[in-house]
């Protein structure tokens, strides 16, 4: 019984650990300017902020409750669009647009996703593909309300009469709301509505005999994942001041699940690391020139052939057995 | 042994006392039938199971009871015939809205959440009992947290009754069979049910292990749990049984006390004749 | 007005036989192997890249399609030698990634070594529009549809006629069982990335003419063919066949009397009725009647 105590008290600090890994990424959201010295690496970091805030929501989905989206970058372009919209041509405060096209996504996603959730693996992989594909080209072709294929300028975010502007406030910006991106994941998955994601994931049927109605929660994580879809491509539209449809295309919607299944499924900090890799490495592979979508591809196909479970999981796993050992 | 005898099996907060009316029907199987393919696996199959009972289920292989479980807890919908639950036709039911009115089970072959701790594998079960709803859990409300905060103890006490004490921090990855099979029986009790099924709760464990999930069956039904057992530990079911109904082909063959069902000359030659 | 149905029909009859050609390449791999192969447009890419640039530099048209259709296949064994052979164990998503990566590894390659341009294909036999019924056909539409009836066929008496198609349907039933009887699964799933590479490449080089060969050509068609192949139920051969034959009368239709804008929306707006409403493709999974 002494030694039952003994591990008990060492190895359950989960609350602890929450707390300290939260306080590492504050840590490093603060201290990153001090190493980015011009506004180019600002910009970087920015686009990486965004793409990992997408990422965190999508893992819930994908990581957490284990179901596949593949047009997650057209939550992505409606948000970016109802901002670019609203604001610019109907001239509404930004933070209306950015909560109006948060609702909407949230609306359209929740009525999607009852139906389309029943479906599994590949089949569910075609049809947010489908819904993907779908919004993008809509958003191509309406050329009267979102500008068509050359997109449209977005006016400045304004709130409270200060006006966001500049790589180091959208550098600030971007580090909140990814730090509460962050924070809300990791509440989540630790709560009861987190586990019965996880059950889903686990086993559906063992779920719902214990009372978990495994349908209401895959729509759950299917419309919070939306949602900070939705949030981020606002802010961005914002941020850049000019959207293309490009923006909520099939590539993009790879690009995020390849962000998560690449930093680590079931890892919000996984997700994290996923979203920044993928964002500079393209603007490292620069120096390739003509070579650099090769070797995207090959990294692409090669980590994930000998690291199936991602980047973070594969080193915590290496970590906790050298610990064994 | 002693751990379990000593431990503390929480009631459920709907749960009869022993000493209630003793024939009064829990659950009410009437004309029940299923067909696969053209296959009846159960045909026009009636039965009741009485409050505080051990009700045990047996038969050969194929005889259709893990589908008669399927079809109670609402995993599969019946062909034809209703299932009654506490005073109510529920037949047709989803498993979870049959959870939340007191019906809970374990599988033969093994539902964990291997994505999980075995701890959390418990909480799970707890679910209805907590708040699900998105905002709460998303904001981290401190009433959220106190809450499942004593899921986790009460998932923890769950553990130690049925004598996983020493499995309260292992990732469910990393637990071995025997124990695994008493995490589902946790998690089941965890949702408080009135009703526990259990399927093939010994398969594959040791005369050792059983004997034990033989007391954890004992002390769950004490605490006023009716019991469905399947098992094919005939030692372990004509000594824990109060009644037993006997299947083959999907019917009934017989029903009654242990000593009734074990005289029975059917079932002897279906079933026992078999055995050894 | 029958003219001009007959006339989108007919259009439509052409594309989706290309349709039909990259569905049935995702089910013969997706039988072997259950892996949805991303990379199957770059088949089709490579087909018409190679047909047109061969061509351009002096080698005769059979001979570069030959070519083409030699180094998808090639292509494809590699894919699936080197990557989806060794994630065996993967899941869903992981092996869709595997695949989008080695599709965008493809296209790089293709960028390199053919460039950005687009590149045209002399229409085998002229351009001297063909009347049927009132409507204008395009001969190189014929060797399209032609084509692809004379493969879809002969793939059909490969998998019920010869032994080594039998082995492979065997292993997409029952993995175990097939490797117990002595079928070589690796080999089976090696050669179902060959097939479809060169099924996908042929259809490439013959649609060259009409589409113009880009290195971006796959993109879009290999999409396509995965909402055939799904259409007509994953890993059922005839019913990907129908549903890129279905997907492209549609496409052609829609654009013809809806909205041109929306043509390439139009395929995915039947796989998500389908979807919500027959979960598993018009055509269900009738287990037994594969390819």
């Amino acid at each position: 019984m002494v030694q039952i105590a003994a591990t008990r008290t060492t190895a359950s600090p989960p609350i602890n650990t929450r707390l300290l890994s939260l306080a590492a990424l504050a840590a490093v959201i603060a201290t990153l300017p001090l190493a980015l010295t011009n506004n180019f690496h600002l910009d970087i970091a920015i686009l990486a902020g965004f793409n990992a805030i997408v990422c965190v929501g999508l893992n819930l989905l994908i990581g957490y409750a284990g179901q596949i989206s593949l047009g997650h970058a057209g939550f992505f372009g409606i948000g970016a669009y109802a901002s670019g919209i609203l604001v610019t041509t109907y001239g509404w405060p930004p933070i209306a647009a950015l909560l109006a096209g948060a609702v909407s996504v949230g609306v359209l996603s929740f009525l999607l996703a009852k139906p389309i959730l029943r479906l599994k693996g590949h089949y569910l992989a075609m049809a947010t593909l489908g819904i993907g594909i779908i919004v993008s080209i809509v958003l191509r072709t309406e050329t009267g309300l979102t500008g068509g294929p050359d997109g449209m300028m977005v006016d400045s975010f304004k709130i409270f009469g200060l006006e966001l502007y500049g790589e180091k406030t959208w550098y600030w910006v971007v580090g909140v709301v990814l730090f509460i991106a962050v924070w809300l994941s990791l509440n989540l998955i630790d709560s009861p509505v987190g586990r019965a994601l996880r059950a889903v994931h686990g086993s559906e049927v063992a779920a719902e005999v214990v009372g978990v109605d495994t349908a209401r929660y895959k729509v759950m994580a299917f419309v919070v994942s939306a949602v900070f879809a939705s949030v981020a491509g606002s802010l961005f539209a914002h941020y850049t001041g000019l959207i293309t449809p490009a923006k909520a295309d099939f590539f993009k919607s790879i690009e995020l699940v390849t962000m998560v299944v690449f930093g680590g499924m079931a890892s919000t900090f996984g997700a994290v690391i996923g979203a920044v890799l993928l964002t500079v490495l393209p603007q490292a592979l620069t120096v390739f020139q003509d070579y650099s979508q090769i070797v995207l591809g090959a990294i692409l196909m090669f980590t994930m052939v000998f690291m199936p479970k991602g980047l973070l999981p594969t080193i915590e796993g290496l970590i906790a057995q050298r610990r064994r050992a | 042994m002693t751990m379990l005898a000593n431990a503390p099996i929480p009631h459920g907060e709907n749960a009869v006392t022993p000493v209630a009316a003793p024939s009064k029907a829990l659950l009410g199987v009437e004309n029940l039938s299923r067909e696969f393919g053209g296959v009846l696996a159960i045909e026009n199959l009636s039965f009741t199971v009485s409050q505080g009972d051990i009700h045990s289920i047996i038969g050969p292989n194929g005889a259709g009871k893990t589908t008669l479980f399927n079809l109670i807890t609402g995993v599969y919908k019946p062909s034809r015939g209703t299932v009654l639950f506490d005073g109510a036709t529920v037949s047709g039911l989803p498993p979870y809205k049959l959870a939340a009115r007191g019906m809970s089970r374990t599988f033969q072959n093994l539902q964990i959440f291997f994505n999980m701790t075995a701890i959390e594998n418990v909480m799970v079960g707890r679910h209805l009992h907590l708040n699900g709803r998105l905002l709460p859990s998303l904001f981290r409300l401190p009433s959220l947290v106190r809450k499942d905060r004593e899921a986790k103890e009460r998932a923890a006490e769950l553990m130690t009754s049925v004598g996983l004490a020493k499995y309260v921090d292992a990732h469910a990855s990393s637990m071995p069979y025997g124990a695994l099979k008493r995490l589902e029986i946790a998690r089941a009790l965890a949702s408080e049910p009135k009703l526990l099924l259990l399927d093939e709760p010994a398969a594959g464990l040791n005369a050792t292990e059983s004997r034990e999930i033989d007391e954890v069956i004992k002390t769950v039904a004490a605490s006023g749990v009716t019991v469905i057992l399947v098992e094919h530990d005939m030692k372990m079911v004509m000594g824990i049984s109060d009644r037993i109904t006997a299947l083959n082909y999907g019917r009934k063959l017989a029903e009654g006390t242990p000593g009734e069902v074990a005289a029975n000359p059917d079932v002897v030659a279906a079933y026992l004749g078999t055995m050894d | 007005m029958f003219a001009e149905f007959l006339q989108y029909l007919l259009s439509g009859l052409t594309i989706g036989a290309i349709y039909a050609l990259a569905g049935l390449g995702f089910s013969i791999i997706y039988n072997a192997s259950h892996v949805i192969n991303f990379a199957q447009g770059e088949f089709i890419m490579i087909g018409g890249m190679a047909a047109a640039t061969l061509t351009a530099s002096g080698v005769p048209l059979p001979l570069a399609i030959l070519m083409g259709c030699g180094g998808a296949m090639l292509v494809g064994v590699l894919v699936a030698k080197f990557t989806v052979e060794r994630a065996r164990n993967a899941s869903v998503v992981t092996l869709i990634i595997i695949t989008i990566g080695a599709s965008i590894f493809l296209r790089g390659v293709a960028e390199l070594v053919w460039g950005k341009d687009f590149k045209r294909l002399e229409a085998f036999s002229g351009e001297t529009p063909i009347n049927v019924l009132g409507a204008s056909m395009q001969p190189q539409s014929l060797w399209v549809i032609g084509c692809a009836a004379v493969l879809i066929v002969a793939i059909g008496v490969f998998f019920n006629r010869t032994l080594a198609g039998k082995a492979m349907l065997a292993t997409s039933h029952n993995r175990l069982a097939a490797q117990l009887v002595g079928i070589n699964v690796k080999r089976v799933v090696l050669i179902s990335f060959a097939l479809s590479a060169a099924l996908g490449a042929i259809g490439g080089s013959v649609v060259a003419p009409i589409t113009f060969s880009y290195t971006e050509m796959g993109i879009m068609l290999g999409l396509k063919g995965f909402t055939a192949a799904v259409l007509g139920g994953l890993g059922n051969g005839p019913g990907a066949v129908a549903g890129g034959l279905i997907v492209g009368i549609a496409e052609a239709l829609g654009a013809g009397y809806i909205s041109s804008a929306y043509k390439d929306a139009v395929a995915f707006v039947i796989i998500l009725l389908v979807l919500l409403f027959m979960p598993s493709g018009l055509f269900g999974k009738r287990g037994t009647e594969r390819v």
